[in-house]
């Protein structure tokens, strides 16, 4: 209910979580849920930043690291490395990120146009850019990353 | 309150095309010289039914087609008419204009008006021929002296069997024809009714039926206004036939010898009648005791009782660390549910299972039509039609079937004339079987025809540039044919010839992780030998590890495994290593190098090798160890991923790690 009433209102919420340095946000609606890192089974001949195919009770999702894909920071997996499994209109597959931080509403005048990021993150996949108070979040379009065919989570 | 019928919709669409398949099925398998009175009934009865639920649900186009054939039937069943072969075709051409407009009803397909029309015209002409002599009297009603004043009639002595009784039901005069008409056709599904008209004009039927009064009112005020009607209980418990008192005693016993034959023939008609509806029961009872249930449903339902079965091996892998006398119940209570679990886990998976009868019962009418058109004379034979096979394979096997049926009345059985000469019975023979074999299903098409012709196709294959040697094995020439554009018919034909299908064919078996062989003898007929998983749910698996991943080998695939010594091993430039296994040299490929692993040692000779067979090609594959065999669940990788080159599917195993199945055929012909 409240969700609606903020899509009418034009506020959006985005869960927030870092990739090295930066903070990204993604629309909340995308995410089921979020859990530990554990090493998944590795797929060959796919690209490196496909970390391979977990076991979600009884699913099996793909997982990407996005600090590899993007070329941020160092891709460490530690105890509060996080993956954020996500529902891609039904296809379910997980992202690995550093850390998760909070679930932000932004209305739509904190959402500005997004200025070129990094070379491996085009502006062809953000939303914009999102200011809260002194935090800056890359609102990244989610459902067409994933979907793209660079990232090679689906069929070509 | 309004009931939204649309939802009920679907329920008729599947019952029509049920009693259509069944309408068929009985049709073609019906003796046109000497039709047995139960297999016109049941034809008569699919008709009825149909009817019945089209009028039900207001489609009135299928509600006055069928009319046309169930009021032809019905004078068929009841002897007024010789059943012929004009018949069993009109009505074939029936049930596909019934299919036809069920479809139109259902998914919106085009009807062809035109088809419709002539199939009801034709209908009509049959209907329209001359009656012949009634054979099965109707009673009383039938004995009416022609010219004479409707007579009035006595009541019948009718042999009430166990547990039936007779009932009486009074309509006045003013009932109309048409609904004296649909109350005899009510009637007759309850029980066994007679119509007497009395000299008022009022009409009595006599009924005998197991039903009780209550249940035979409730049918009639379908019909009739209940103030109208009245049903008694006919008490006769003396032979004699007692005139009823409404009725004027017969001024002669004229009627009594008319009466007499009659009533011999109605006793064994009655008899005759029951002894069927017992059947119908016992067949209605099989009927009502299965349900219609989602298929989406039955796989959730498997995939959950795959999550418990992982879920299972969990517990009795942790489990197995635990002290046995300490734990001594626990490990106990553990082995019980693993036992369940398993047997669980048959159940859910029988139920996805088909009988074959399935795909086996749309050939009698194709090889039929097949073979008239042909001018070639077909026996068909089908066995094992209760075997069972997944449905999602059952669905799949079709098309292929199909085509090698065709191909078998098409090129392989003879013309009859062809055959006298070769001193053959004019009368070609196609048998399908099928049956279990391990946990294969093995499905043959067996003719006695000309067999295939190898000097034909070599010559063809020469033609189209295939390197073929004439001193090759006859196994090998036959795969020949499983080649794309290849086709040796004489007559390109509507009905095969064309080249298109026999690759295609073997691609779809393949596809399923089948296989299909063929073996000729020529002038003496040929069996083509389709062999296919039970189903691809589950499979039986070899784990084996490379480096530190474990990978599924489907056990379909290995013949064996062998150390390799270096002896065996050769090296050849162009076409890579190969392995010598008794006196056979196999292309020889590394796991670890396909998949990009650090094996836990290069040296082939440490490692195993698996003598993997695909498609009758054989070859190699290099793993480090063999972990052992094991029933998996196979998961889809496509659901929430993509295709990946050499991997067939997923599995979880029991410590909750998903494992990776290989694609073999794949693998081994080097496509990764």
């Amino acid at each position: 209910m409240q969700s609606s009433l903020d899509a009418m209102e034009g506020r959006r919420e985005f869960l927030a979580f870092t990739l090295g340095a930066e903070e990204y946000g993604i629309d909340i609606l995308r995410v089921q849920e979020i859990r530990g890192y554990e090493s998944p089974t590795r797929i060959a001949n796919v690209p490196s930043f496909i970390k391979g195919v977990i076991n979600l009770r009884g699913l099996i999702v793909p997982v990407v690291d996005l600090r590899i894909k993007f070329d941020l920071g160092r891709a460490e997996y530690t105890d509060l490395t996080v993956v954020i499994i996500l529902n891609i209109t039904g296809r379910i597959m997980g992202i690995v990120v550093d850390s998760v931080s909070d679930v932000t509403t932004l209305q739509p005048e904190q959402i500005g146009m997004a200025p070129p990021v990094s070379s491996a993150l085009s502006t062809e996949y953000l939303l914009g850019l999102g200011t809260v108070d002194e935090r800056m979040l890359i609102l990244v379009d989610i459902e067409k990353l994933m979907n793209s065919p660079e990232m090679g989570l689906t069929e070509p | 309150m309004t009931v939204d019928m649309s939802q009920f919709y679907q329920v008729f669409f599947d019952e029509a095309n049920e009693l259509l398949a069944e309408k068929e099925r009985l049709l073609l398998e019906i003796d046109v010289e000497h039709p047995s009175a139960d297999d016109l009934n049941a034809i008569f009865r699919t008709a009825h039914s149909i009817k019945g639920g089209a009028a039900t649900f207001g489609f009135s186009d299928i509600t006055e087609f069928t009319h046309v054939l169930e009021s032809l039937l019905d004078r068929i069943r009841k002897g007024e008419m010789p059943l012929t072969t004009e018949h069993v075709d009109a009505f074939l051409a029936a049930k596909d204009v019934l299919s036809m407009l069920i479809d139109g009803h259902r998914i919106g397909a085009t009807v062809d008006a035109q088809q419709v029309q002539e199939v009801s015209r034709r209908l009509h002409a049959l209907a329209a021929e001359q009656l012949v002599e009634p054979v099965v009297i109707m009673p009383v009603a039938e004995n009416v002296k022609p010219g004479s004043e409707p007579e009035p009639e006595s009541e019948p002595e009718l042999v009430i069997p166990e547990g039936h009784r007779h009932l009486c039901i009074d309509l006045p005069a003013d009932v109309s024809d048409r609904d004296v008409a649909s109350l005899v056709q009510e009637l007759s599904v309850m029980g066994d009714a007679h119509q007497r008209r009395l000299p008022d004009g009022s009409i009595v039927f006599d009924l005998i039926t197991d039903q009780d009064k209550d249940t035979i009112e409730a049918v009639c005020t379908f019909v009739v206004d209940a103030a109208k009607l009245a049903v008694r209980e006919h008490v006769a418990t003396v032979k004699v036939p007692e005139p009823p008192v409404v009725i004027q005693p017969e001024p002669e016993l004229v009627a009594h010898e008319a009466v007499l034959p009659a009533a011999v023939s109605v006793v064994e008609d009655v008899n005759k009648k029951l002894q069927k509806r017992e059947t119908e029961k016992q067949h209605a009872s099989t009927e009502s005791s299965s349900i219609r249930v989602n298929t989406e449903k039955v796989d959730l339902l498997i995939n959950l009782v795959g999550e418990l079965v992982i879920t299972q091996a969990m517990i009795d892998q942790r489990a197995s660390g635990l002290d046995p006398v300490q734990h001594e119940t626990l490990l106990n209570s553990i082995a019980q549910l693993s036992r369940n679990t398993r047997d669980l886990q048959e159940s859910v998976m029988s139920i996805r299972m088909m009988p074959m009868d399935y795909v086996f019962s749309r050939f009698p009418r194709m090889v039929r039509e097949l073979a008239s058109k042909l001018g070639k004379q077909v026996e068909f034979i089908t066995q094992g039609a209760s075997t069972e096979l997944d449905k999602g394979l059952i669905e799949r096997i079709i098309d292929p079937l199909t085509h090698l049926v065709r191909n078998s009345v098409d090129h392989g059985i003879e013309l009859p004339d062809v055959r006298r000469k070769h001193g053959k019975p004019e009368t070609g023979k196609l048998t399908l079987s099928a049956s279990h074999q391990g946990g294969n299903i093995v499905i043959e098409v067996t003719d006695d025809g000309a067999g295939l012709n190898r000097e034909r196709i070599l010559a063809k294959a020469k033609q189209n540039g295939l390197p073929v040697q004439d001193n090759m094995p006859d196994e090998d020439v036959w795969q020949l044919i499983f080649m794309p554009g290849f086709s040796t018919a004489e007559v390109v034909t509507d009905v095969s010839g064309r080249g298109v299908g026999m690759d295609v064919v073997r691609r779809n078996i393949t596809d399923m992780g089948g296989t299909v062989e063929i073996r000729s003898v020529d002038g003496r007929g040929s069996v083509m030998r389709i062999s296919v998983p039970l189903t691809l749910a589950i499979l039986d698996g070899m784990s084996v590890k490379v480096g530190n991943e474990i990978y599924i080998v489907p056990l379909a695939y290995v013949v064996e495994s062998l150390q390799p010594v270096s002896s065996d091993l050769k090296e050849v430039a162009g076409s890579g290593r190969l392995l010598k296994v008794r006196e056979e040299y196999l292309p020889l490929f590394y796991l670890y190098e396909v998949f990009g692993i650090v094996p836990s040692s290069e040296k082939p000779t440490e490692g195993i090798v698996l003598v993997l067979t695909v498609d009758d090609k054989k070859a190699a594959l290099l793993v480090d160890t063999l972990l052992g065999q094991q029933q998996v669940v196979v998961k889809n990788l496509e659901t929430n991923f993509r295709k990946v080159p050499g991997i067939s599917g997923a599995t979880i195993l029991g410590d909750g790690g998903v494992s990776l199945i290989l694609d073999v055929a794949a693998l081994t012909r080097g496509l990764v």
